[in-house]
């Protein structure tokens, strides 16, 4: 049966602190699954998994039981790493699912950390979170005592062990390598790929690196089935979706819905409307690396594929009339991303929201390669320079071209994940930009 | 001046070399630790973590300087995060990060008695924007007329980052 506007896995529990204690936690039913994954095969966990369709909620939806099969059978070490380091703007369910939930990211752990055959584990958390660090170590330190976790768990044989490590604030350590490098203990340097993490990850050995909500489903998944998990969803996508909803909206929120919701249900019914009963402008669908839509492309569902390949969805383009083309003719339309929903409502300057992102990716950027540790500097400088009324006669043709060199030319994806938007808003606010520069000393 | 560890900071660090093959995975949290027990972390404490995981020097320093939350300078016992990212942007989170600013006297990036100021990116509360962080507390829909009720409640209870180290 697809899931509805009740249906409730993973934020279940919000606003009851009882779940956030292991006493409570159990009384819920909490740990059950545990018991019962431990009592089946890996390989069939595994298989539940990818029958699930659940996919990767940290940005790219990625089939999770997929790259759970690219770990080497003959792999001696393997680790699991929990996501956790939370911080592409809009984005604020991991969070929130750590602070209600803790229990359930650590059952969800050991059983994927059963199926992969990993011991030694970690939660990447991003360092700013200290209050989410408190929860989650107190949360680690009461599965220990029950032998949740530890040596020989429930009677299993099975050996896990959940290493909180603390970030120090980067948004680069969320990318998996730049993330594994600083679990090394360095700088967060993105590692070429390929060998991907689950060949060559930590300390050399194969290593899944999945996201909190991704890991929270694992449960349910191993609980109910993968079928049952698959037809909550919708197409290749199973279960449901954390949606964050921020900026102009009447009632911003983490909302779990179905996959099959629309944009504009999300944004009128859900999230009650635009504020101020003002008109809204452009909604970025998934984190701010994403490109946005316009109020014309709102029919659209939050699932994965469909924001990629709706056709509702204008493509992005390089310069006015040439798609972006992400490779074998496909246009870049935009992505389910982390699920951060960001509405703006008809006043927005969107030349000067586009400059504050630019100049998130010019801060964050590693520095490692030069398309990106220049090209994001360049495009916050013009940004700036156009969103506060200095802009140039040829400044968004600059924009663009300077986005388009970055793309693809890069280590990691930080280098889209500042481009995409840059071209995705100059296609389809063109108008916005192009006021700006004509009221500028020109 | 040669700087020494806490008892308490050397258990963690010392627990923490168990969970990993090397020492050098632990050098995050041993700044974590030196910052905590220090304030700041010093050449002399840089040198303290250094010697204490037997990593060079040049490594220590080259991680320290990556990451944002650690600091070459002191700082205020209440390091106010104030998100300004598109979230908390598009609902005046620069009205809030001006109001702070003149309340203390001091601009972002700046230290005023007890008071760091620090324009943050995203801090994962965009549903509750304008965000603050500062240590364990947040402060969320932060009108700027509230400004001087967080700063007045973090006097009387300060939230200092350490606390969670
Ligand atoms: C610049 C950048 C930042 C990222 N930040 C995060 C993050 O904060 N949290 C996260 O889960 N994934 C993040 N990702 C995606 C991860 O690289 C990785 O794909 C993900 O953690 C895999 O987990 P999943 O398959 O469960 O989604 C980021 C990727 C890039 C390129
Ligand atoms: S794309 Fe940017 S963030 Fe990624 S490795 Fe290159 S310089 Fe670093
Ligand atoms: S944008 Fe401010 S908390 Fe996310």
């Amino acid at each position: 049966m697809p899931a509805d506007r009740t249906t409730r896995l993973v934020t279940a529990n919000f606003g009851n602190p009882e779940a956030s204690t292991l006493a409570g936690f159990e009384r819920l039913g909490g740990y059950q699954r545990l018991r019962k994954g431990l009592g089946m095969k890996p390989e069939n966990i595994i298989a539940e998994v990818k029958a699930s369709n659940l996919r990767g909620r940290g940005g790219a939806g990625f089939s999770t039981g997929m790259k759970w099969t690219f770990v080497p059978k003959d792999a001696k070490v393997v680790h699991l790493v929990c996501n956790a380091d939370e911080s592409e703007p809009g984005t604020c369910k991991d969070r929130e699912l750590m602070f209600w939930d803790p229990h359930l990211l650590i059952e969800g752990m050991v059983i994927s950390a059963y199926a992969l055959r990993a011991t030694n584990n970690y939660i990447y958390i991003r360092g700013e979170m200290m209050r989410e660090v408190v929860v989650l170590q107190k949360a680690i330190d009461e599965a220990y005592q029950r032998g949740y976790l530890g040596k020989n768990i429930l009677g299993s044989g099975f050996e896990c062990h959940i290493t909180v490590h603390r970030g120090a604030g980067a948004y680069i350590c969320g990318e998996e390598t730049a993330l594994l490098e600083s679990l090394e203990g360095k700088r967060g340097n993105p590692r070429l790929k390929p060998p991907f993490p689950a060949v060559k990850g930590l300390f050399e050995n194969p290593t899944i690196v999945n996201n909190v909500e991704t890991l929270m489903n694992v449960p349910f998944i191993v609980d109910k089935g993968g079928a049952w998990f698959a037809e909550l969803g919708v197409n290749r996508s199973g279960g449901t979706r954390i949606v964050c909803v921020s900026g102009h909206v009447n009632k911003p929120g983490v909302y779990e819905l179905p996959l099959s919701i629309t944009m504009r249900e999300l944004v009128y019914e859900v999230a009650g409307g635009v504020w101020k009963d003002r008109q809204l402008k452009a909604v970025i669908p998934g984190g701010t690396s994403m490109p946005p839509l316009d109020a014309d492309e709102l029919d659209v569902m939050c699932e994965f594929d469909a924001l990629m390949t709706d056709e509702r969805i204008k493509p992005v383009e390089v310069r006015p009339g040439t798609r972006f083309d992400l490779g074998g003719g496909r246009p870049l339309r935009t992505m389910a991303g982390s699920g951060g929903v960001v509405v703006m409502d008809d006043h927005t300057d969107i030349p000067m929201a586009v400059w504050r992102i630019m100049k998130f990716y010019a801060h964050e950027s590693c520095g490692q390669c030069t398309p990106c540790r220049e090209g994001t500097g360049w495009l916050e400088k013009v940004a700036r320079r156009v969103a506060f009324g200095d802009g140039k006669p040829g400044d968004l043709e600059l924009m663009a071209t300077i986005a388009h060199g970055i793309a693809g030319n890069t280590i990691c994806a930080l280098g889209e994940a500042a481009a995409w938007p840059m071209l995705g808003f100059l296609t389809k606010f063109r108008p916005d930009f192009a006021a700006k520069i004509k009221g500028a000393a020109a | 001046m040669s700087l020494e560890f806490s008892a308490e900071a050397t258990k963690k660090i010392l627990a923490l070399c168990e969970r990993y093959p090397t020492r050098q995975p632990v050098v995050l949290a041993a700044l974590h630790l030196a910052q905590k027990d220090h304030g700041h972390l010093s050449d002399d404490a840089l040198q303290l973590v250094a010697r204490t995981l037997d990593l060079p020097l040049a490594h220590v320093l080259g991680v320290a300087t990556f990451y944002t939350m650690f600091r070459r300078e002191p700082a205020g016992q209440n390091v106010l995060r104030v998100c300004t990212n598109i979230s908390c942007m598009l609902r005046g989170a620069y009205d809030v990060l001006a109001a702070f600013e003149h309340k203390l006297g001091v601009k972002k990036g700046g230290t005023a008695g007890a008071f760091t100021i620090i324009e943050e990116e995203c801090i994962a509360a965009c549903a509750n924007a304008p965000a603050v962080v500062c240590g364990t507390k947040y402060f969320l829909d932060v009108t700027p007329d509230q400004v001087d009720m967080i700063v007045d409640e973090l006097r009387r209870h300060p939230r200092p980052e350490s606390e969670v180290v």
